[in-house]
């Protein structure tokens, strides 16, 4: 078990590498100087030639690579070109907002998608069932600001509670106050993995539920409660945990929506505005960042899949 | 307690079969019957489907007025609520939702229908070639692959846009070799799972070439899970290039695509002025791809759903 999770663990530190490779190869091939952009178009061929061997650009790419990845892991994610601040200062005031936000969802709406998705699983083909499948296989196909353009019809519309974009600062708001404050991207963010949740669990729960053992207990005569609650849900725990930690992965998109949509500033808004002004040093940090999150999220759904499946434990 | 079978073909996937009307009393392994008739939840998407691409391909002709043409050029006001002339009110720059909704769903599934058929083709090149040679190829193109497939999807596009601009080219290339990773994956395991059967040894043992084993015995066999996929892949090039575009890094203003029509007319919300301009664009978008997951489910529920585990 170690063995195979420090296994994971380097195929893991060579993805990480792997994706540190993409993403600087990716904004190098960037046409145009990097020192070019940053100084202007008036700029002398002496000026840019200086400020050129400041950043490091006249190294061969090899050497800049590494000069980056120390950087990285050492914290310094660089000078914005397009602003001229350090990109760690750019992203001080706003790492809170999508952090908040990605929390909160996953606090809220882990628990409920998950106890709807067992209860699913509990009572398969009734009217029950059949609605939460029928509402998440809607929902799981349909993107992000559909989502949300239902809800502000619903909130902001029909009911006109709240605002229709995210306003005013989060300083010194507790808890319930940063709900409420984003309220609705939480609230998309929740049906967004909720629809995935649902039909997850569900089937997580079911595949389990369709095993000799529990047919054994069926023919017991034990209760349905006690089945689900004692045989069947401690053996789906493993592949339920998998089916959370992919689905957090995935916020990562609906993250970068749902700032864009209810026009806040988050982490997502910041490399956006970068791909626009081609401020290739915000996105090579933030992109290593966001893709960081990913890869360590999916690396922990791997490792629960492995705890949970002898099988996969012991490949023939 | 009545007889049920706690059976379901059921695994971690999300995109698992759907069974409208679960059954205990089929076996999984029941052979299915071998003529596909949609339930009414397939007709449901078929309909809606076909709607779709019926106004993409003449979209453009029956369309009002031009895309970017104003429908009431003497009376410009931003954000106009439905009125004869304009039935779905008009957008941020006066023009009519209507029109510029039937010019953009034909660029929308256009690109996105282009990029998936890049994707199938790429993939499955790629995906049967590395099954079928030698282990250490095969091993080497599979990292190369898992490499893309743990970044998020976006993040590449992102990448992409920034390095060489937007323009339908680029966006058709890029969603295309994204999703070409996927695509591998299945390919290869299929034709891994195909390349082992008794058939295809008796070629092999025949002295038959690797194209023939291709052509006329892997890929009869792999086509019917592939096209049930193409579908979900569909879907998957629809949400990006709508997000991509929704981002304002997508199809370009001012051509009309769903995803930049949402993202144009944000601000008809925050006035309160009207939701149909950012209503009309992702309903249409919701009601493309929910129609397509009505038809895949439907399909891999016919057959026996067994195409997730594959994968």
């Amino acid at each position: 078990m170690t063995s195979l999770i420090f296994r994971r663990l380097g195929i893991g530190l060579v993805t990480v590498i792997a994706v540190s490779f993409i993403i600087f190869l990716g904004t190098k091939i960037l046409p145009g100087d990097a020192a070019q952009i940053r100084l202007g178009q008036s700029a002398t061929a002496e000026n840019v030639a200086a400020f050129r061997a400041r950043l490091g650009l006249d190294q061969p790419y090899y050497m800049q690579y590494f000069l980056w990845a120390k950087n990285f892991l050492a914290g310094d994610l660089g000078t914005s070109l397009a602003s001229d601040v350090p990109i760690t200062e750019l992203i001080a005031d706003r790492y809170k907002n999508t952090l908040f936000v990605s929390v909160l969802t996953a606090i809220i709406g882990v628990p409920i998608s998950l106890a709807l998705g067992v209860t699913a699983a509990m009572f398969p083909g009734t009217f029950y069932d059949r609605i939460l499948t029928f509402v998440s296989v809607s929902l799981v196909a349909a993107p992000e600001f559909f989502t949300a353009t239902l809800l502000v019809l619903l909130f902001v519309f029909a009911l006109g509670i709240g605002n229709a974009v995210v306003i005013g600062s989060t300083d010194g708001k507790g808890v319930f106050e940063l709900i409420s404050h984003f309220a609705l991207p939480i609230t998309t963010l929740c049906f967004v993995i909720a629809s995935q949740l649902i039909r997850m669990s569900r089937a997580a729960v079911l595949n389990v539920m369709s095993s000799p053992y529990i047919e054994m207990a069926i023919l017991k005569g034990v209760s349905r409660k006690r089945i689900i609650f004692r045989h069947a849900l401690l053996n789906a725990i493993g592949p339920i945990v998998n089916v959370v930690a992919l689905n957090l992965a995935y916020l990562v998109t609906g993250v970068i929506v749902v700032e864009v949509y209810f026009g806040y500033n988050g982490l997502a808004t910041l490399i956006v505005q970068g791909v626009q002004t081609r401020d290739y040093v915000l996105i090579q940090g933030l992109g290593m960042i966001f893709c960081l999150t990913y890869v360590v999220l999916m690396l922990i759904a791997d490792i629960a899949a492995y705890a949970s499946n002898a099988r996969l434990r012991h490949p023939k | 307690m009545t007889k049920q079978k706690h059976r379901e073909s059921s695994d971690g996937h999300f995109v698992a079969p759907y069974d409208a009307s679960i059954s205990f009393d089929e076996l999984p392994d029941s052979i299915p019957p071998s003529r596909y008739k949609p339930t009414w939840t397939g007709w449901v998407g078929i309909t809606i489907f076909s709607f779709w691409v019926f106004i993409a391909i003449f979209g453009q002709y029956l369309a009002p007025i031009g895309e970017n043409d104003l429908p009431f050029p003497d009376d410009y006001s931003e954000f106009q609520l439905p009125r004869a002339g304009a039935w779905l009110g008009t957008d941020v720059s006066d023009r009519d939702i209507l029109s510029r909704l039937m010019f953009g769903a034909g660029r929308t599934i256009g690109i996105a229908f282009a990029a998936t058929l890049l994707a199938y083709f790429i993939g499955v090149v790629l995906g049967i070639g590395a099954a079928i040679s030698t282990p250490r190829v095969d091993m080497i193109v599979s990292r190369i692959n898992d490499a893309f497939l743990s970044l998020p999807t976006i993040m590449l596009g992102l990448v992409v846009v920034a390095a060489v601009g937007s323009s339908i080219p680029v966006l058709i290339v890029t969603a295309g070799v994204i999703y070409a990773t996927v695509v591998f994956r299945l390919a290869r395991a299929l034709g891994q799972e195909i390349m082992v059967m008794d058939f295809v040894e008796a070629a092999r043992v025949r002295g038959e070439g690797r194209w023939w084993i291709i052509t006329r015995e892997i890929w009869p066999n792999a086509a019917m899970p592939l096209m049930t996929d193409f579908g979900l892949r569909l879907i998957y090039v629809i949400l990006f290039i709508s997000s991509l575009s929704f981002l304002g890094l997508g199809v370009q203003p001012p051509k009309a695509d769903w995803g930049s029509m949402v993202r144009e007319n944000l601000g008809a919300l925050s006035y309160g002025a009207s939701v149909i301009p950012v209503l009309a664009p992702a309903l249409a978008i919701a009601t493309l791809t929910v129609a397509i997951n009505l038809i895949v489910d439907d399909i891999s529920a016919h057959s026996g759903g067994k195409l997730s585990k594959r994968i």
